[in-house]
């Protein structure tokens, strides 16, 4: 799973360099995530604005990467492509999530 | 005028992927509107990711069908396969996992019925001669934001 990871002194952004994450994708992001995560910043962002296709397997694979965190460690959304945001919504799995718009607004907010 | 096709693949995780990739190539071809796309992707992944996880559970991964109608603003099709029927020979009652509680108790899966039924204008079952049908009614244009 191609998952690339760059680290700021605050957060770790972890950016999916694939179209899709479904159901034979889910066990490798899965684990490619607690790799990525477990020994990183508080505050974890995934972006998926390359991503243009999640379904149920990829939505619970996303879930089970945040339930997977630290205690104190965060994992927020940036980026979702239309499709995307939809299966976050119709699920309702929209509020479990912080969503940015994109990580580059999310920087931006934080130096700003 | 109705466009109609049928594809074919064995019912494992990339023979679903290759089905879908398939399908939205033919879409496409048929002239389906862009931002219908998505919807019906979605809706034929879930119910063919079943089949493959759950219908052939336990066995040599059979073929899986797919007999698609496109007609105006509707898009039929009939996923077909020859694996165990669905519990109780019905369509399962699809309520969304709860998502308000703590964290560890967050859903992960349980979504895919609830996303066919929430997308699609009708789902039907039927098992005949030992073979599944899921027919699946999809009138995109009402869920395109």
């Amino acid at each position: 799973m191609d998952l690339q990871s760059t680290e700021t002194n605050t957060t770790l952004i972890i950016t999916v360099n694939e179209p899709r994450i479904d159901a034979s994708a889910a066990i490798r992001f899965k684990d490619s995530m607690r790799a990525l995560t477990e020994k990183g910043p508080p505050q974890a962002v995934l972006d998926l604005s390359k991503v243009t296709f999640v379904d149920s397997s990829g939505l619970g694979a996303i879930v089970a990467s945040m339930k997977q965190l630290r205690p104190g460690q965060r994992l927020d959304l940036a980026g979702l492509t239309p499709d995307v945001a939809k299966v976050f919504r119709l699920t309702r799995m929209d509020s479990v999530f912080v969503i940015h718009d994109s990580i580059k607004n999310m920087t931006q907010q934080a130096t700003g | 005028m109705a466009h109609r096709f049928s594809l074919s693949e064995t019912a494992t995780e990339s023979g679903v992927r290759s089905l879908l990739s398939q399908g939205r190539a033919r879409l496409v071809a048929a002239r389906v509107p862009d931002a219908w796309l998505g919807t019906i992707e979605l809706v034929w992944a879930e119910a063919l990711n079943n089949i493959a996880e759950h219908a052939y559970a336990g066995l040599e991964p059979g073929t899986v069908h797919i007999d698609a109608v496109i007609e105006g603003t509707c898009v039929s099709a009939i996923i077909r396969d020859r694996g165990k029927p669905l519990p109780g020979l019905t369509v399962p009652v699809a309520q969304l996992p709860v998502s308000n509680g703590p964290s560890e108790s967050l859903p992960e899966g349980g979504f895919g019925w609830f996303l066919i039924n929430d997308l699609c204008e009708s789902v039907t079952y039927r098992r005949q001669n030992d073979e599944n049908q899921l027919s699946l009614i999809i009138h995109p244009k009402e869920h395109t934001a």
